[in-house]
């Protein structure tokens, strides 16, 4: 089923996370009917950016932390690729924070899965931004004693239109978790919860298995401010699903440009243009 | 020719009477330079503009003045002594002045009769006009660029109240540029780049490179061009390589500052090999240095940022023409090589105003890429060529898949650390090189063929020192020249080795504390300099400071 796509050979760990995300990403775009030239996916640099490079996929693998802005760019160039970007939680809420920020405020329609497994894996085993209290690295010897960002909340309270939590531990619930991210009309950041088998003995599987529950058929996640309430709750119990999910003007009917849905790199600019724009100087 | 200097404190209209005296004399046929002198707040201090106009081309300011308009006290103290006896301090009655060759005007009494004080630079055109012996017809069309239609007749009529209130002064002499474009640096790099088809620009507000964004944004609806402010340096290179690599021709454009910030993915253009053109408008640095005055000194800088090796053009804009043509050439370099192009432009070559023909879009034929695939077997972005040049294809334009990688990768784009794909990837990247050197453009040559005296610089400072050649040539019993480089990283170095032969004395002149075109020369060629005229002020050599400079004495 996932043939299109293809299968690769990857540099992961047995046990890791991604495994379950990558074959999850593949079902999804395979059950949502997208050729792999149709679909771009985007990383920066990390375990979890290593995603397009095991997708067969249009795939920009760019610099640590920058993935979200060529990946907007690459919409606005040409809003017919399926965006995707793949990437860690290092990536996009440390070394790409302000870009996280100002794609909320953008709502470009692209879609944001970070694999959050709370701490840094391709530097092997430091403090990540959504790293416990407490937790002891090589870096944090006496513990981590800065407070984990809440990516979810911070992106409802920022003004994004989607934001979902889930877990690389249920597949099913990711992948329809996923497809109704891509099908999501503007950004649309899902924070995939996995863990990290060689440096987070905290955040097993186990430990987040024994936590997550589902939202109950009857969440309203149209709801901001039970969506904020629900988004901080992150303890004994971890909701997953759709936090918060309302439709908002997207970048590229706001941008006068773009607005006639005509992709950006089909409008040549004519010389007759030119013309008249240099005659203004006259 | 006239040199006409505008002062008064930020805030009081110095650059609107600027623009409209500009047009005005360039409608009635002159040759119109102008600079801009200003300082780094929005109300008070001191800005001046500098307006030259003649009846011959016009590459330099000159700080000799025939008139001054003075809004404030502070413009006279500060200018007087370089007003030519002949000269005119054109102000208001309540300035304090009593130099001799003021022409004191009651300003406010006739803005007051005409029933707004705001048209005082009305009033000053007009009386400017006079001064030089201008018509007035000319003068409507020209307002009607920079005035609200309700507010047209209020300021017609300013107009016509300051042109009474002087007597001639100048005569006007008759010119043939009035079907010449007057165009900023700025402008011209803006208007290159929407003739070569830009379609994505992305940057981040910070002087003096702001004002190719905003003339980029006036032009983006009718263009169809999509101006995105990022939220820093960062992302707006970022998104300018993911705009190219999507396939839309993208720029970004900063200062030495954003420069700075944008290093890292400059290397990403460089090993991804995707098409970027940057624009560096120098100010003086380091860190925040002085924001709104002119400097040349990022070039061993931009030539060299970023770590790793990779090929690049590094490209010095010295004049108006060269912003529009070299801006578009870069477009063409940066797609057929796939790799990043800088331009450099600074402070003075933004804001100078000078006078230009028309410029021709047809002239140069940016590349583009593969929109559609015809090969039988997998594309592969890096296939190896002779070249080192890869057919570049967009993704989502065909059946296959475009696979660009920051890391080191195979032909196909993914990531290796094979010993022999790596030796062979960075051999085709610089191979890329061997093409590039074959079109490089030689410096400019300016002067006497027969030249004992060989005077060296790049970029911006093409104008000053082609006025220098001339004075030193016309004043002075030994014959001179210059070559002024635009290309330059790689740096062409036939005719400098040529010139550098026959030379008697080789001088650099830049407008930076270390030589810094010396040092490249010398790294690069072995040629030493033998002396160097270096300006770190802030503020731009002219041509009469070279000449001077070099001579140790006014040439004139």
């Amino acid at each position: 089923m996932n043939n299109k796509f293809c299968t690769y050979e990857t540099a992961w760990c047995p046990g890791c996370g991604n495994f379950a995300i990558i074959d999850c990403l593949k079902t999804a775009l395979t059950e949502l009917g997208k050729k792999p030239s149709e679909v771009l996916v985007a990383a920066g640099i990390g375990q979890a950016a290593k995603t397009p490079q095991y997708i067969n996929a249009n795939a920009f693998c760019g610099l640590h932390g920058r993935s979200l802005p060529a990946a907007a760019a690459a919409k606005i160039a040409n809003e017919d690729l399926t965006v995707i970007v793949n990437t860690g939680d290092g990536d996009s809420y440390g070394e790409g924070g302000n870009h996280f920020l100002h794609n909320i405020r953008r709502n470009i329609d692209i879609t944001h899965f970070v694999h959050d497994n709370q701490i840094y894996g391709l530097t092997k085993g430091q403090a990540s931004p959504t790293s416990m209290l407490g937790i002891v690295t090589g870096v944090q010897v006496d513990g981590n004693f800065n407070e984990p960002l809440n990516p979810v909340l911070l992106a409802i309270a920022a003004g994004a239109g989607f934001v979902a939590r889930t877990f690389s531990g249920r597949k099913e619930h990711l992948t329809k978790i996923m497809k109704a991210a891509i099908n999501y009309k503007g950004y649309a950041l899902v924070d995939i919860l996995q863990p990290c088998v060689s440096f987070n003995k905290i955040n097993t599987f186990g430990w987040y298995n024994k936590r997550v529950y589902e939202l109950p058929s009857d969440y309203d996640s149209s709801n901001k401010t039970t969506a904020i309430t629900t988004a901080m709750e992150f303890g004994d119990k971890i909701p997953i699903g759709i936090l918060y999910n309302k439709e908002k003007p997207v970048y590229h009917r706001k941008n006068r440009v773009l607005s006639d849905g005509i992709p950006l790199l089909d409008k040549p600019t004519s010389q007759s243009v030119v013309q008249e724009l240099l005659q203004n100087y006259i | 020719m006239y040199n006409l200097l505008i002062g008064g404190a930020a805030g009081q209209g110095v650059d609107t009477t600027a623009a409209i005296l500009e047009k005005s004399f360039k409608a009635s046929g002159y040759n119109v330079f102008s600079v801009k002198d200003f300082m780094s707040r929005v109300r008070g201090g001191h800005n001046f503009s500098l307006i030259r106009f003649g009846t011959t081309e016009i590459v330099s300011h000159s700080t000799i003045i025939d008139g001054i308009i003075a809004l404030d006290d502070d413009t006279v103290r500060l200018h007087k002594d370089r007003l030519k006896a002949s000269g005119f301090i054109l102000c208001d009655i309540k300035l304090q002045t009593t130099d001799k060759r003021a022409i004191k005007i009651n300003m406010t009494q006739m803005a007051k009769e005409i029933g707004n004080p705001r048209v005082a630079g009305s009033i000053l055109v007009g009386a400017i006009l006079k001064l030089f012996d201008e018509s007035l017809a000319h003068i409507e069309k020209v307002l009607k660029t920079s005035v609200k239609i309700n507010y047209l007749p209020m300021n017609n009529a300013a107009v016509k109240a300051g042109y009474n209130a002087v007597k001639k002064h100048f005569s006007h002499i008759n010119g043939n540029y009035a079907g010449h474009m007057l165009i900023s640096g700025t402008e011209a790099v803006a208007m290159g780049a929407v003739a070569a088809g830009l379609k994505f620009y992305s940057a981040y507000p910070m002087s003096p490179s702001t004002g190719i964004m905003e003339a980029l944004a006036a032009k983006s609806n009718k263009a169809e061009i999509v101006v995105e402010q990022a939220e820093d340096e960062i992302a707006a290179v970022n998104m300018a390589i993911g705009a190219s690599y999507a396939g839309a021709c993208s720029m970004t454009g900063t200062s030495g500052g954003g420069f700075s910030l944008m290093v890292e993915a400059l290397g990403l253009s460089g090993i991804a090999e995707i098409p970027l053109v940057v624009i560096d408008v120098q100010r003086p640095g380091p860190a925040t240095g002085l924001p709104t005055r002119t400097e040349q000194s990022d070039l061993l800088f931009v030539k060299s940022a970023s770590q790793g090796e990779f090929p690049r053009m590094v490209i010095a804009l010295r004049n108006a023409q060269d912003a529009f043509y070299q801006t578009m050439r870069a477009f063409d370099i940066a797609e057929r090589y796939q790799m990043p192009v800088i331009l450099l432009s600074d402070q003075y070559l933004g804001d100078a105003l000078s006078t230009v023909e028309l410029f021709d879009p047809q002239r140069i034929k940016p590349a583009k890429p593969l929109f559609s695939y015809t090969g039988k077997n997998e594309y592969l972005r890096y296939a190896y060529t002779k070249s080192g040049i890869s057919p570049r294809l967009i993704p989502g334009k065909s059946d296959q898949v475009v696979i660009i990688d920051s890391d080191e990768h195979d032909e196909q784009g993914h990531i290796t650390e094979s010993a022999e794909v790596r030796t062979q990837m960075v051999n085709k990247r610089m191979k890329k090189l061997t093409g590039l050197y074959h079109e490089l453009i030689e410096p400019d040559f300016i002067g006497n063929n027969d030249f004992s005296i060989l005077l060296l610089g790049w970029g911006s400072i093409w104008g000053p020192l082609k006025e220098a050649v001339d004075l030193l040539n016309q004043n002075t019993s030994k014959k001179y020249a210059a070559l002024i480089f635009g290309d330059i990283y790689p740096l062409p170095t036939k005719l400098l080795k040529e010139k550098a032969n026959q030379a008697d004395s080789i001088i650099n002149v830049e407008q930076n504390a270390t030589g810094q075109l010396a040092k490249l020369i010398r790294e690069e060629t072995s040629i030493t300099i033998d002396n160097s005229i270096l300006k770190y002020d802030g503020r731009q050599l002219s041509g009469e400071e070279i000449a001077r400079q070099i001579m140790g004495r006014d040439v004139l």
